[in-house]
Parts: structure tokens; C-alpha cells; sequence
């Protein structure tokens, strides 16, 4: 029996952390992350669960003491936002690289400087070399149930990797929405008890963690990673489809919002996505073709499918809600123009930066984004290849 | 107390395995058997460790010389990581997923710079939460992995490789952090000062106690560093022996908050008694610098006396 309530990003994602009930969480406050941990320590101060709560003395430590406990043999969580996640950053390394499935969920919002504590991209995208699985959600319903599958996920055999489970900071995390949950007992069923193979407390099985490396070994040990990240795909899809079972919610890699037809294709990641759907709707009405290819799965980065979805379209708009500042366009716009190419697909590729630190993006501005595509190939009036939505003049 | 004996300790099986890469006259690793040695037979471990030369040395894939289970995570948060492995270990135990009748002690070691510098925030945070875990600092006074910089464990006028002796400088400017000091600020359970004597007992007694005494630990072992200290590696025993002498490392412990010394030498002996056995301290004894090892004895004698009034007060 599916429970009806309604609930903020960060409610949905500490019901469903409740729900799993992972053996320890240690963690530090940043906003807007903050009510997570807070969240939790109230369920543990009210006997709704157990787990060992790590009050620890920065985000550093939260990875680090997580990273520790997994290596234990205990099934591990913690959560940041910003600057939280980027002092982590060595520790992501090596969460990934010791093959910890330990999970992350992370309430995105942007790095300093200037400091801002409102939503972009900027914080994950930043981490998007560490070797973890990303997953982003549009809003509530999506962050609670790419939770719920993240253990199962990040645990299975073939992958051993860490998984980060990514929301719009204020936006989905703080904004009251309908959610449908999940029955406790069902939850717990899905995600199964952690049964690791070794870890550090198995009686008289010792074993040794992070050894020193010489440059004999170290490649292939990072080769291996990277398989583990290509085999995640399946895995990925597999969770999915068995989630869809329990919930008769669909996920895969990106969702595809009327694209069968479409001509002129927006590719979006996080709750910008849900902005972008009213924009295509209305233009779906005056006939424009039009689409969304609304990215879910952005580690591993599935560039096959991406490019085999854009290639009946005349013209695709990739919006990042982030810079790379190296002049040329964000990492999704990098990464999707990379997968056209590899797969021949060659067309038009618009690059638009929008919403840093919580900039608005409106139904307008998506308008426009499919205005100017449609130009493009009607008119022939080439938009600039890279550039801002919403700036100031 | 039980009788203590050496002869019968070294009888009890290693738990840190020969065929480790660390120096011939290393005090680091000398000081790890002793912990380890202390553990009681039966129980289990988790042995942390911060990044430097232990960890390199001893857990080269694909070989460990730890008996032990053994994680070693970066150099700044040895402190963090074992904190997660301990309460792990109390999660396990209350979900039944750990036979009831295991015990794991959890202790961590790391050199003076991942525990005194870049990791002091780590230990800090741990020892704050009082994790059941004993924290080993091996302080052989120097960055060494990485080829002897210096660290706030470095004793002033120490000649380092960042702190060169040169004409404009007679090393290190700057007096060294008291650590134990800092962490029985913290009230923990139990925190001691020690380092490889004669019979070993003093090092042995503290590390079980510490191991023992539930809650957060901390030891702080003077190892010297043959690289570092620029000495005869055989004479490592006769330096350890001459820093508790000169006073330069007093051997004490604070139990519960109660400071308590646990020698004093009947006859202090002068401070350069210690350094003229390390190049690191060269510079001192030549001609001009009479005022340098003046000060240095100042500053043992102000920090002795200290100690004393600490372990005085009722």
C-alpha cells in the first residue's frame, strides 16, 4: 500500500534513510544539507531507528569516518552540500578507489566564491572525476526513490563502487511537495541486509585496507575501477526495473519527455528539468516539436544512449547549471558534444549555462532556449555556440 | 599489577610480521611491536595509520606485515577513520551481526606530522567523542616520510630540510607543541607520555592501560629517526635512555585527569647530553653558540618544572 503525504526533499530522503536504517551515518551540518542529519538524529532520539550517529568535526571527517566504518563491514551513509562536499574531496578518492558502496546524498548547491548557499551543479560536477555514481533527481519523488535504489546499487557484485545521490539544493530539498512512499517493510525488503564478502571486523579473516601501491600494480587497480563504472550501467537499469516492480515508478539512465518526435531537444539535468516540461508543453500546443532528454544517471555517463535518443533531432540545447571556466562550455555541454561525435551524430549542439547560485529559470527562458535552436536550422541565425541564460546586462 | 617480564613478553607471537621495508634503528617500528605486544591474547584488532613511513613501508601491495586487520586511509584523518571502524564495530555488535563473544580493540598510529600537524583537527574530533580507541603517536619530531621537514614536534634549533642551518639560521625558530599536553585538555580517559626504555615495561604498562581503559587514548611515543636525527643506529636505546634523563622526555602519564610522573631521574642530567649525539644538533656546539643550548636548557627546565607542579597538585 503506497502512503500519500507531502513532504520536502530532504524529509523524503531522511524518511527513506529511516526506512533502510543504515548501520552508521556520521555527518556535519552545511546548508542546505543541514535538516538531513538533523532529521535523523531526531528519528534516532525517538527509537524510529538505530543507527550510530557520528557527529563528527568537519565533512572531512564525515567521509573519512564513513569510509572507516563501511571498511568495518558496516553499511554507510552521510550527507553535504557546497564546500562540504569539496573538502571531501581526496576522501571521494579514495572512497571510490577502495571500493567502498557506501552512499552519499548530497543537496547540491554551489561553491564558493562568492560565497551562496543556493542550488547549482557546481559542488557535484566538481566531483564528477572521483569515481562515484551520480545520480540526480528532479524533484521529491525522485530524490526518495533514487535513494531507496542506491544500496542495491552500489553493493552489487559487479560494481563495489560509492554512489551520490543528488538534489537541487532549496529548490527540491526545502520546497513542500505530494510524494507517494513506500510501506517500511517494503523498502527494507528491496534494499536487503549488507552482507559484505571482507571487511575489517570479520573475525579471523584479517584483512588490510589502503596499502601503498607501486606503479607495477596501481594502473590496473584504477583499470578495474573503471570496469566497475562501466558495469554499473546494467546494474543501474536492473535496480530500475525492480524498483518499477515494487513502485510502478520507471527509471533508467535520462528520462525522455516527448521526444519521439522532436525536433528541437533541451538536455537537462536536476529540477530545472520539471521548468523545462512546462515550457514544452506549451510549445507542444502550438505545434512545435520539442523535447526533453532529462538526464538522471550522470556517473557512469551513459554517451551511447544519450547520443542514440538525440539523433532524429535537428538541434539540442545542453544546459549546464555549472561552469568549468576553461572558456568553451560546462561539463555536461563537453560531454554530451563528445558523445555526439563518437556516435556521428552530427547535429547542432547549443551549450547554455544557466541558474548558478540559484539564479531563476524560468518557462521563458526555455522558450527562448527552443526559440533560438529553431532559428538555427529555419533561418539559419546561429546562436553563440556558449552562452548564459538570465545574465544581468 | 602483574609481575612484568621482557624475556616472557617477547615470547608472545609478533603482530607485526618481519619483512617490512622501514630502516634498520628505526624507532617507529620498534615502538608498534610494543603497543601490539600489549594487547592480550585473544583479542582482535583493528589497527588504524595515518599516511608516512609505517604505512608505506608495512603494506606495500600485495604484502602486509600486519597480523592485524589494518586500514590505512590518507595522512590527515587516522584520528576520523578509526572513529568510523569503532562505531561500526558498536553497530555490529548491537544488531547481533558480530558474535557476542569477539572482542576488536582499535588502535591507530600515526607519526607527529599526520597527528600533531595536518591531522590534528581528526584526532582532535575523535578524542572529543571519546571513540573507544587508543591513538598512538610515534613523534620522531620531523615530516620524515617525506625527507625531514619540520614539523610543531620539531624541537627548536633542530637543523631540517626546512628549516636548514645555514648563515642566517640555526634551524627551527620555533619551541615544539606539547601534544599530550593538549589532548589531557581534551579529559579524556587516559593520555600518556613514554618512549622505548631498558626493559620496555614503561611503553608495555601505558599501552595496555591505554588499550584497556574504555574510551578515548592517547600515547605519545618518542621514536627517534636515525635519518632525521642524523645518529648511530645502534645507539637508538642510549638516546631514548638520555632524553628521559636530560628531562627532555619525561615519562608521565594522566590517568582520569589525575597527572601522575612515572620517573624521575635522580640526577638530571645536562641537555646537551642529548644533543650531542645528533647531527641535527651540530651546529649547537660550536664556537658562539653557547646562548642556543643556554636557551634550549631553559626551556627543558621550564617545562620540567611544569610537569612537576602538574603531578604535584592533589
Amino acid at each position: 500500500m503506497a502512503i500519500k503525504g507531502r513532504m520536502s526533499g530532504n524529509e523524503a530522503v531522511s524518511y527513506a534513510i529511516r526506512q533502510v536504517n543504515p548501520d552508521v551515518m556520521p555527518a556535519f551540518p552545511i546548508t542546505p544539507s543541514t535538516e538531513i542529519p538533523q532529521m535523523v538524529s531526531n528519528y534516532i532520539a525517538n527509537g524510529e531507528m538505530d543507527t550510530e550517529f557520528i557527529p563528527v568535526e568537519s565533512e572531512h571527517s564525515s567521509m573519512s569516518a564513513a569510509i572507516g566504518a563501511e571498511a568495518a563491514g558496516a553499511r554507510s551513509l552521510t550527507a553535504t552540500s557546497s564546500a562540504g562536499l569539496a573538502l571531501m574531496w581526496e576522501e571521494l578518492l579514495l572512497a571510490a578507489s577502495n571500493r567502498l558502496p557506501l552512499v552519499m546524498t548530497l543537496v547540491n548547491r554551489t561553491l564558493s566564491g562568492p560565497i551562496n548557499i543556493n542550488c547549482d551543479h557546481s559542488d557535484g560536477m566538481g566531483a564528477r572525476d572521483t569515481g562515484w555514481i551520480q545520480i540526480y533527481a528532479e524533484n521529491n519523488q525522485e530524490a526518495y526513490d533514487n535513494f531507496i535504489q542506491a544500496y542495491p546499487i552500489a553493493e552489487h557484485a559487479k560494481v563495489h563502487l560509492p554512489v551520490m545521490i543528488c538534489q537541487d539544493g532549496f529548490i527540491t530539498s526545502h520546497a513542500v511537495e505530494n510524494i507517494t512512499l513506500m510501506e517500511d517493510e517494503l523498502v527494507k525488503d528491496f534494499v536487503g541486509e549488507y552482507q559484505p564478502e571482507e571487511f575489517l571486523l570479520n573475525p579471523g579473516k584479517p584483512i588490510a585496507v589502503g596499502p601503498y601501491s607501486v606503479s607495477n600494480y596501481a594502473m590496473e587497480a584504477k583499470k578495474n575501477q573503471e570496469d566497475a563504472m562501466v558495469q554499473a550501467k546494467e546494474v543501474i537499469l536492473q535496480v530500475a526495473e525492480a524498483f518499477e516492480k515494487i513502485s510502478g515508478r520507471k527509471y533508467g539512465f535520462f528520462e525522455e519527455y516527448r521526444l519521439e518526435d522532436a525536433e528541437y531537444i533541451m538536455l537537462i539535468m536536476g529540477s530545472a528539468a520539471g521548468t523545462a516540461k512546462e515550457a514544452v508543453d506549451e510549445l507542444r500546443e502550438k505545434g512545435k516539436k520539442v523535447g526533453i532528454l532529462k538526464l538522471r544517471v550522470f556517473r557512469p555517463f551513459p554517451a551511447e544512449e544519450i547520443a542514440k535518443a538525440l539523433s532524429k533531432a535537428k538541434a539540442v540545447a545542453i544546459l549546464d547549471r555549472c561552469e568549468s571556466y576553461h572558456g568553451t562550455g560546462g561539463p555536461l555541454g563537453e560531454e554530451v558534444m563528445a558523445a555526439l561525435f563518437r556516435s556521428k551524430v552530427s547535429i547542432e549542439a547549443v551549450n547554455y549555462i544557466y541558474g548558478l547560485a540559484g539564479r531563476d529559470f524560468t518557462v521563458d527562458h526555455a522558450k527562448e532556449v527552443f526559440g533560438e535552436l529553431e532559428s538555427m536550422i529555419t533561418k539559419g541565425i546561429r546562436p553563440e555556440q556558449f552562452q548564459y541564460i538570465g545574465l544581468r546586462k | 599489577m602483574s609481575k612484568y617480564s621482557l624475556k616472557n613478553i617477547m615470547n608472545q607471537p609478533e603482530r607485526l610480521a618481519p619483512g617490512h621495508r622501514m630502516c634498520a634503528g628505526c624507532g617507529a617500528t620498534i615502538a608498534v611491536r610494543a603497543v601490539l605486544r600489549s594487547l592480550h591474547e585473544g583479542d582482535r584488532a583493528v589497527i588504524g595509520n595515518a599516511t608516512g613511513c609505517l604505512e608505506v613501508s608495512s603494506f606495500m601491495y600485495p604484502y602486509t606485515a600486519w597480523e592485524d586487520s589494518y586500514i590505512h586511509n590518507a595522512f590527515e584523518n587516522a584520528g576520523a577513520t578509526l572513529s568510523g571502524v569503532e562505531t561500526a564495530y558498536k553497530a555490529l555488535k548491537k544488531r547481533g551481526r558480530l558474535p557476542k563473544d569477539e572482542t576488536f580493540k582499535f588502535i591507530t598510529f600515526g607519526g607527529d606530522g599526520g597527528t600533531y600537524d595536518i591531522g590534528f583537527q581528526s584526532l582532535s574530533g575523535a578524542m572529543e567523542r571519546g571513540h573507544d580507541m587508543v591513538y598512538v603517536c610515534y613523534d620522531n619530531g620531523a615530516y620524515m616520510n617525506t625527507g625531514i621537514q619540520r614539523s610543531s614536534a620539531t624541537p627548536k634549533f633542530a637543523d631540517t630540510t626546512t628549516t636548514p642551518v645555514g648563515t642566517q639560521s640555526n634551524g627551527k625558530m620555533q619551541n615544539r607543541k606539547d601534544l599530550a599536553s593538549i589532548i589531557a585538555d581534551h579529559d579524556v580517559p587516559y593520555v600518556a607520555q613514554t618512549t622505548l626504555t631498558k626493559t620496555f615495561e614503561d611503553l608495555h604498562r601505558k599501552a595496555e592501560k591505554a588499550i584497556y581503559t574504555e574510551g578515548a587514548c592517547f600515547l605519545n611515543v618518542m621514536t627517534p629517526c636515525p635519518r632525521g636525527w642524523r645518529y648511530d643506529t645502534a645507539e637508538i636505546m642510549k638516546l631514548c635512555h638520555l632524553a628521559v634523563e636530560t628531562c627532555y622526555w619525561p615519562l608521565f602519564e594522566v590517568d582520569h585527569g589525575k597527572w601522575i610522573l612515572s620517573y624521575e631521574p635522580k640526577k638530571k642530567l645536562p641537555i646537551e647530553d642529548f644533543l650531542r649525539e645528533q647531527g641535527r644538533f651540530k651546529h649547537l656546539f660550536k664556537k658562539g653558540n653557547e646562548d642556543l643550548l643556554v636557551q634550549f636548557q631553559e626551556e627543558v627546565d621550564r617545562r620540567w618544572e611544569d610537569l612537576l607542579y602538574k603531578c604535584a597538585r592533589e
